[in-house]
């Protein structure tokens, strides 16, 4: 027998056996219920998600700016490229994250297959859309179907974000139906929930921003 | 005592006298902890939320011949290879099989334990493979030559001034006793090797059934790094992984978080469906999945401490172990250590080798308190004691505990000998904590509390 054949095999003979049940939640609750009565609170109001989202990203380092307009979030970019004297950005076919990087007055490597590693790595930051944000948890949730691939989020030191308003998820809940719902059937091969820079406290628990990914991440929401 | 008892008594003695890491450890413990409580009081009801999921994880067990199966039928559709290992052998084979034919060189690696478990860096290093370790404290311990410290925090029992100077030699780097100028050193020397990179393995959180999908959980941004950017990626996962639903995950992210890493939730979670699809510039032409036995079945055979297969891996019942706080990560000699892998160990590899890990506890429960999915860890530790006594037992034992019984059932007999050590014990300070004193084991470290001078019952009758 392979070991597939084998593995299979010893998983059905050991279950055979009923479990001694100690301790576990019983009742026949519906599951996802459960999950909301738990899992911290969010708000009601569009507001007061917002205020949470705010409140959880900064406190995990990200840096976040509600504004009005893409001229804002222009405007805003351009001091961040000055003070960090970025050379070129990165970014992913996409209308809006195109159109941004066109008024940032700096070279542009637009990410597509076959693209050139190393001129990728000397980007100073990568700008890009993402498929939501979760207030629950601070998070931005970005795939390798809305973001063109897996290295953009992660590769650049300063990573840019760009969401719309509508695509603020109140829960950690919504956001998995909500990727569940947009990629039925055709799952994209990576979808990653951000919360925060790349960090690290493996040396004596000091927290260190910047271990392998973006030391910097920048969200923007119009 | 067997070879790998008497080690870990040496082992544990050795650092229960290292005053210096003890202090190290204690304080990285006792911060997180205080954050921790902080990240568990955020949640409207944590323990309700431990209930739910117990719950979960049991339901996945249960059903894990179904579950299992769906996986691997989901994670073909997205496109991914999968194997399946029944021995830590078998898995070697197959990872060193996908490093033959593709001509690998450089292999990367995020951190697995499913990985340090079967020895796989040992095994692809000696057929000349170079394996990185990506995860800044894996990274650390590899270029020390050591096993990790802890579960979830490789390193911790390291100074910065050690992780300096292990820099400084090792890699040439300039001396600093800065924690960002060491992550920095470390960044520009792994960066370049997952662009060098063959092949890239992981290790995982969770499999989502319905999905076909792997979970990883991590901080630094290096599992990332190391699934987009090497041709091949191979994710190495322990058979009980697996869950039946993606909107399970919204409850065990952060749950694994808080416990684990005192965060509401980490800093990257990612689920993987295969390989780059149409559309997507970047990420591994090939992903291969290996799902890992290795002694799991053996214990989801047991009906009682099958529970302790709902374990996710985060690291919880080490930081709050009396135990382990004082003998550190390395004394156990296993690659589970601390409550959980004193539980597990004696039954995946044998417990003639590993019972004295049973015997690795003061039974005070804090483990099983902190248990995210709530394993009742003091409980095996106790069962798997019984097991060994039963399997194995000791003569002397066995006769001391039948003389016990004998008197401690029989009110007369017991009266009589507590009345007989209240004498004796007036002639103990005479040989106390010398070798003459028969209860030196005790004595030759710790105080021994005199006998009452009046029995419950004695007092009884005098008050009436």
């Amino acid at each position: 027998m392979n070991d597939r054949g084998t593995i299979l095999a010893s998983i059905q003979e050991a279950l055979k056996k009923p479990s001694v049940k100690q301790d576990i939640y019983k009742a026949e609750d519906n599951i996802s219920e459960l999950i909301k009565q738990v899992m911290p609170p969010v708000g009601e109001s569009f507001d007061e998600r917002l205020a949470l989202f705010r409140k959880n990203a900064q406190e995990l380092k990200a840096e976040f700016y509600a504004v009005n307009s893409t001229d804002e979030v222009v405007q805003t970019i351009l001091k961040i490229k000055d003070a960090e004297q970025w050379k070129s950005v990165a970014t992913h076919p996409n209308e809006l994250t195109e159109s941004i990087c066109n008024r940032i007055g700096l070279p542009i490597l637009k990410l597509t297959a076959g693209y050139d590693i190393t001129e990728f790595e000397k980007c100073s930051a990568s700008i890009t859309v993402c498929d939501c944000l979760v207030a629950q948890t601070g998070s931005v949730v970005v795939s390798s179907a809305s973001t063109g691939g897996r290295a953009i989020s992660v590769l650049p030191p300063h990573h840019i974000v760009i969401a719309k308003k509508e695509q603020l998820a109140p829960t950690m809940s919504d956001a998995i139906a909500l990727v569940r719902k947009k990629y039925n059937g055709n799952f994209p091969s990576m979808v990653s929930f951000i919360t925060g820079p790349s960090r690290t406290g493996d040396i004596e628990r000091i927290l260190v921003l910047g271990a392998h990914g973006p030391k910097r991440l920048t969200i923007f929401l119009f | 005592m067997n070879a790998i008892a008497l080690e870990f008594k040496k082992n544990a003695v050795r650092t229960v006298k290292d005053l210096q890491r003890r202090q190290l450890v204690k304080t990285a413990l006792g911060n997180f902890e205080i954050a921790r409580n902080d990240k568990v009081a955020r949640f409207q009801d944590w323990q309700k939320a431990r209930y739910v999921a117990a719950k979960l994880k049991w339901e996945a067990l249960e059903n894990l011949h179904a579950n299992i199966q769906r996986l691997e039928e989901n994670l073909k559709k997205n496109g991914a290879i999968v194997h399946w290992a029944a021995t830590a052998e078998e898995a070697r084979r197959i990872v060193s099989a996908i490093a033959k034919e593709k001509n690998a060189r450089l292999i990367v690696k995020s951190k697995a334990m499913t990985a340090e478990e079967i020895h796989l860096n040992e095994a692809l290093e000696k057929e000349g493979y170079e394996v990185v370790e990506t995860d800044l404290g894996e990274f650390i311990v590899q270029l020390r030559r050591e096993p990790p410290y802890h579960i979830v925090f490789p390193a911790m029992h390291l100074t910065r001034y050690e992780i300096s100077d292990l820099f400084a030699q090792k890699l040439g780097s300039q001396p600093t006793d800065k924690a960002e100028e060491l992550t920095m050193i470390a960044r520009r020397v792994l960066r370049e090797k997952y662009i060098k990179a063959d092949i890239g393995i992981t290790g995982a959180n969770f499999a989502v059934a319905d999905c076909g999908v792997i979970s990883i959980t991590e901080n630094e941004g290096n599992a990332r790094l190391t699934a987009a950017l090497p041709k091949v990626m191979i994710t190495l996962i322990g058979i009980e992984k697996v869950i039946p639903k993606l909107e399970d995950l919204a409850l065990f992210l952060p749950m694994l978080a808080t416990a684990g890493a005192a965060q509401l939730i980490s800093g990257y979670n990612t689920f993987y469906s295969g390989p780059r699809k149409n559309g997507e510039t970047d990420g591994p032409q090939e992903y291969h999945v290996i799902l890992l036995d290795n002694g799991r079945t053996e214990l989801l055979a047991d009906p009682i401490e099958r529970d302790a297969l709902r374990c996710i891996r985060c690291g919880a019942c080490l930081n709050v172990c009396p135990i382990y706080r004082t003998i550190g990560g390395h004394s156990y000699g296993t690659t589970y250590c601390g409550p959980i892998g004193a539980v597990i160990t004696p039954i995946m590899r044998g417990i003639e080798d590993w019972q004295q890990l049973s015997y690795a506890s003061s039974l005070c429960g804090a483990c099983a308190e902190i248990c995210p999915v709530k394993i009742i860890l003091h409980h095996h530790l106790l069962k798997n004691r019984k097991i060994a006594a039963t399997k194995k037992p000791v003569w002397w034992q066995k006769i001391g505990f039948k003389i016990f019984s004998k008197i401690s059932t029989c009110p007369t007999l017991w009266s009589i000998i507590t009345k007989c050590g209240r004498l004796l014990q007036k002639l103990h300070p005479l040989v106390k904590g010398s070798r003459l004193d028969p209860a030196y084991a005790w004595t030759k470290e710790r105080d021994l509390p005199p006998i009452a001078p009046q029995t419950f019952k004695e007092w009884w009758r005098s008050k009436k």
